[in-house]
Parts: structure tokens; C-alpha cells; sequence
């Protein structure tokens, strides 16, 4: 996946062994996945599957799992959202990537919940989910919600707006970073619009699915998102 | 990195470089090489690096050629810079007057003006990722 991981921690013995091994586990499990879906690494069992290859071995079942996930994502954007991307022949080929990335965040900081007491966030390369444990006290410093810039498109130094969020997800899908990178699979070509669309879900997974499709998928994908994404929010810049 | 310090509550973060870097054939950067730090949270890998600068690959991308240079002191990296950032025009200038140093701000220790976080278009950049790869495999020799 190649993004940089940060993990913010703010409670009462955030210095601890129980903190420490929390993050630890969170970090294991991401290489762990990243391990999985490396396509970039010929020999992983998503490189594997790409090229058709049939093994003997039994696959984790997070591959199907996530494979499903990519099923149910696609129907519930309407299509706006894919798993099947061109390569660099523009041969559609499987890659749940964008998919993964949240959804491995998710899972990973699951052992972060755990810690008493004790706010978290985490930034994956730009795509940002945050929580606290059950038992965080409602008032004093621990009860400030973590301030999640958004950055402005055209303008990288400044923001567009700061969501405070004490739960939750917040992704942001464009073109700014790398040019003409995102595909859109309903007019199925490269999509080349300026700026970005940032989404505030309870879950990564769905905040990155989502910013996806809404950023290349216009009013279709605008559609599916008020049928389909209660609770979740979002805007353009 | 905004540190909320109220009857020995602080703001602690712990900072992982590109967790993919496990892909590498060094297998000594596990995930519990993660420091945890309040102050300056830098990873810190085995001793086994050389101190020195490390350059990485030069990485070819549609944009341009990426590359990234590392220092390391005493074991630590502490710092990442890109030598050559993709500078076709003045859009991408622009992006990498603050994508470039986020990335290297990043690779380093984490930190913000006014917000705890910042989420942005694709921050991923799997050039820049794999030069840092290669500068810091041969700063492990």
C-alpha cells in the first residue's frame, strides 16, 4: 500500500506496556494485510489471483472476504465504485486496493478500542479514522474530538474545512496528488476533474469506497449515496 | 503535533514509517521497532544502520523522477528529503511545495498547524515509497 501509518494516542498511560502493545498489534495486523494485498510483490496471493493462477494452498479467508466486500460495494454505489481496474495495457484487472486500504485501517485499530481510557486516531496516507474507549471521561482534555483538517485541492497548504470528530471516518478521494489516476467505471475512462471529494462515515472502509465513487461517479453515484449511505456525509472541494 | 498536556494527559504519537516497508528484504523493521515517544516520535530501527546519508533509487514515474534521501544518525533516521520531485508545470509545483514536505514531514515525525490530522487526496506515493525503500535498505548494508 505504500503510505505512511501514524497512530495518535491521547489518555491516561499512553506511555504503558498496554498502549504499546496495542499499537504494536495494530501495526502487525496492517503488515500482515498489506503482506496479503501487495500488489506489488509478484509472489502474494493477490498477485497470484490476478494473473489467474490456481494454488494449493488454502487462501486466508480475508481474501474472500474482502473480495465480497468489493461485490457489496460496487451494487450499493451503483456501480460507481469497481474492484476491476484497467492495467497499464487497460486490461480490467482485480485489484481491491481501494478497498483494502480502509478496510485493513479498521480492522488493524480494532486493538486500539481496548485501551482504557484512551482516545486514538489513526492517519493512513491521508484517510483518517478515529474512535476512544468506551469509558473516556465526556469532559476535560480527553473529551476534545480530534480536528481533522481537509486539505484544500488547489491549494495544499490550506484547508477547507476542519472536521472535529470524536468517532468515526473521514476520507478524501481527487486528483491532485498524482494527476489522472482514478477510473471511472460506468463512462470507463481515466477521470481528469480537479478537485476532491472528502466523505465522513463511521467506518474507513466506507468513507474511502464512498469518496471514491462520489468523486468519479457524479450524480449517479450522488444518488446511491443518499439511498444508501445513512449517517454518512459529504462534500466536494 | 498539538500536545494537550492537562494533570498528566498528554498526546502521544507513535509513528510507523509506510508499514508496507516489511516488503523489503531486510526483515528486521517488525512492527515492534514502533517507537512510542512523546516528543519526538521517530522510528527507531535496529542499530545495524549505518550513520551516514543514503541516497534511494531514482524512481521514474508518468509525472517525473522521484528520489529520496535519507540521514541517519546513531541508528535513527532523522530525516527524509526528496532530491527530485516531478516539476512539469506550475500544478505540480505547487502540489509538491507541500505534498513533498508532508511526505517528508511524515517519514519523520507527524505534525500540524492548527488540526490533529490531515486528510488529503492520495498522500500515497508509491514512488516516493520505494526510493525510501531502497535508501533505507542500503543504509541497512
Amino acid at each position: 500500500m505504500g503510505m505512511p501509518v501514524s497512530i495518535h494516542l491521547r489518555g491516561p498511560d499512553v506511555r504503558g506496556a498496554a498502549a504499546e502493545q496495542a499499537v504494536a498489534a495494530a501495526y502487525a495486523e496492517l503488515v500482515r494485510l498489506d503482506a496479503l494485498f501487495s500488489t506489488y510483490r509478484p509472489d502474494s496471493s493477490i498477485s497470484r489471483r490476478r494473473r489467474g493462477e490456481v494454488t494449493s494452498e488454502p487462501d486466508d479467508p480475508v481474501l474472500a472476504e474482502v473480495e465480497q466486500l468489493c461485490a457489496v460495494a460496487s451494487e450499493r454505489t451503483d456501480g460507481t465504485f469497481t474492484a476491476w481496474l484497467p492495467d497499464a495495457d487497460g486490461v480490467l484487472r482485480y485489484d481491491p486496493t481501494g478497498l483494502v486500504k480502509g478496510w485493513a485501517v479498521d480492522r488493524a485499530a480494532g486493538t486500539l478500542t481496548g485501551l482504557p481510557f484512551t482516545a486514538w486516531s489513526v492517519n493512513a496516507g491521508g484517510d483518517v479514522l478515529v474512535g476512544r474507549h468506551a469509558h473516556v471521561r465526556p469532559e476535560g482534555a480527553d473529551a476534545a474530538p480530534w480536528r481533522v483538517g481537509v486539505e484544500d485541492p488547489r491549494d495544499r497548504s490550506r484547508m477547507v474545512a476542519v472536521v472535529p470528530l470524536v468517532e468515526g471516518a473521514v476520507a478524501t478521494s481527487g486528483t491532485a496528488a498524482r494527476g489522472a489516476h482514478l477510473f471511472d467505471p460506468i463512462a470507463e475512462r481515466m477521470v481528469e476533474r480537479t478537485g476532491s471529494t472528502t466523505v465522513v462515515a463511521d467506518t474507513l472502509l466506507w468513507a474511502d469506497v464512498w469518496a471514491t465513487a462520489l468523486f468519479v461517479g457524479g450524480e449517479r453515484a450522488r444518488e446511491a449515496f443518499s439511498r444508501n449511505a445513512p449517517g454518512a456525509q459529504t462534500f466536494a472541494a | 503535533m498539538r500536545r494537550i498536556a492537562l494533570w498528566g494527559l498528554v498526546t502521544v504519537t507513535v509513528l510507523v514509517l509506510m508499514f508496507s516497508y516489511h516488503t523489503s528484504t531486510s526483515s528486521r523493521f517488525a512492527p515492534s521497532q514502533a517507537a512510542v515517544a512523546a516528543r519526538e516520535p521517530v522510528v527507531s530501527p535496529p542499530p545495524a544502520m549505518d550513520s551516514g546519508r543514503f541516497d534511494g533509487d531514482a524512481i521514474v514515474t508518468r509525472f517525473g523522477v522521484v528520489q529520496v534521501r535519507i540521514t541517519v544518525d546513531d541508528g535513527r533516521m532523522t530525516s527524509a528529503e526528496a532530491l527530485q520531485v516531478p516539476n512539469r508545470d506550475r500544478h505540480d509545483y505547487l502540489i509538491n511545495e507541500r505534498a513533498v514536505p508532508i511526505l517528508n514531514g511524515e517519514a519523520v515525525r507527524s505534525q500540524s498547524a492548527d488540526v490533529d490530522l490531515v486528510s488529503g487526496a492520495t498522500l500515497t506515493s508509491h514512488a516516493y515509497a520505494e526510493s525510501l525503500q531502497s535508501a533505507i535498505d542500503k543504509a541497512n548494508g
